[in-house]
């Protein structure tokens, strides 16, 4: 068993309004940033937890998403690393 | 006839919606906290308002794993009435008792006002008292309320007659949809596929007495009284 440190993306799905996402391009726009298009915010969660080997710890992770951490109406997610802790 | 009234930590419309049910109707109830394994013996269970567990990760997310949960997800299976009220709603959504997702209001904002509610479906469990197209006067008070689930759920709620209140009277046309927090088709409330759950983000309990400045969810209340019972 090692330790990993995993970190997940969650992000509201494309198509479903995101108001945070919009309000935050806005402000972009406002200090100048014209060249902003789109916005998205979502949650950056950490998980660590022990595991056989990082296949093991990802797959762990992805339940832990499906069954929890997003919600599959209208979250995506993606494991963004998977690092030895 | 008895409603048990599930108290979350962080719940904040379980003495609400004790009220409505003693003051309201007449009836008894009973608190059912949130650790316990025993609805005792409840007829009809209430997921009141608040903010369990502090919304931490999405609204319900984490009250859905409580222990009564389970309890309450086997009565609603067996055709148990549930009366799931704003954040219970969200719990309800969260525990695959309600189809879709109850997210930010489209506005960022907290609303907190007295809404009109037009009954849109009598012939449910819940709102067999009212009039088809009746508007009700209901508070609303919640940051999440965005009723949002795909087009297909939405489409088949409708012509299934469960969405059974929309928000109208916006500052147009009194008669015009109008959604307060960005909701789909203005959806404030829906019952499940077998019609025995009901979601709705607007606060019956909280409009039970004209001195609350409108008693017009008293009708929830004593439609399921008067299917239960019967």
């Amino acid at each position: 068993m090692s330790r990993y440190r995993i970190a997940v993306h969650i992000t509201p799905r494309r198509g479903i309004l995101d108001p945070q996402g919009r309000t935050v391009a806005d402000a972009l726009h406002t200090l100048g940033f014209a060249a902003v298009r789109d916005v998205h915010v979502g949650r950056h969660v950490v998980v660590e937890l022990d595991a056989g080997d990082p296949h093991e710890a990802e797959r762990s992770t992805r339940e832990m998403c499906d069954r929890l951490l997003a919600n599959p109406v209208t979250e995506d997610f993606e494991i963004a690393t998977v690092e030895a802790a | 006839m008895k409603f048990g009234i599930v108290t979350f930590p962080g719940s904040n419309g379980d003495f609400d919606a004790y009220r409505a049910v003693v003051d309201g109707i007449g009836e008894e109830a009973t608190f059912l906290w949130h650790k316990d394994h025993d609805l005792q013996q409840s007829d009809v269970v209430i997921l009141p308002g608040g903010f369990a567990y502090g919304d931490y990760l999405r609204p319900g997310a984490i009250a859905r794993f409580s222990p009564i949960m389970r309890e309450v997800v086997a009565f609603a299976n067996r055709g148990g009435p549930v009366i799931a009220i704003c954040n219970g709603f969200q719990v309800a959504c969260e525990a695959g008792l309600l189809p879709g997702a109850l997210l930010r209001n489209e506005s960022l904002k907290f609303v907190s006002e007295l809404v009109s509610l037009r009954v849109e479906s009598t012939d449910t469990l819940f709102s067999n008292r009212y009039e088809l197209g009746q508007v009700l006067r209901i508070p609303i008070a919640h940051g999440d309320g965005r009723y949002t689930a795909d087009e297909q759920t939405v489409d088949r709620l409708e012509g299934e007659g469960r969405v059974v209140f929309r928000y109208v009277g916006g500052p147009g046309d009194a008669d015009e949809w109008w959604s307060p927090n960005g909701a789909t088709r203005a959806i404030a409330g829906i019952v499940n596929d077998a019609g025995n759950v009901l979601g709705m983000m607007p606060h019956p309990e909280r409009a039970f007495d004209p001195l609350l400045g409108s008693s017009d969810g008293l009708g929830i209340f004593e439609s399921v009284l008067a299917r239960v019972t019967a």
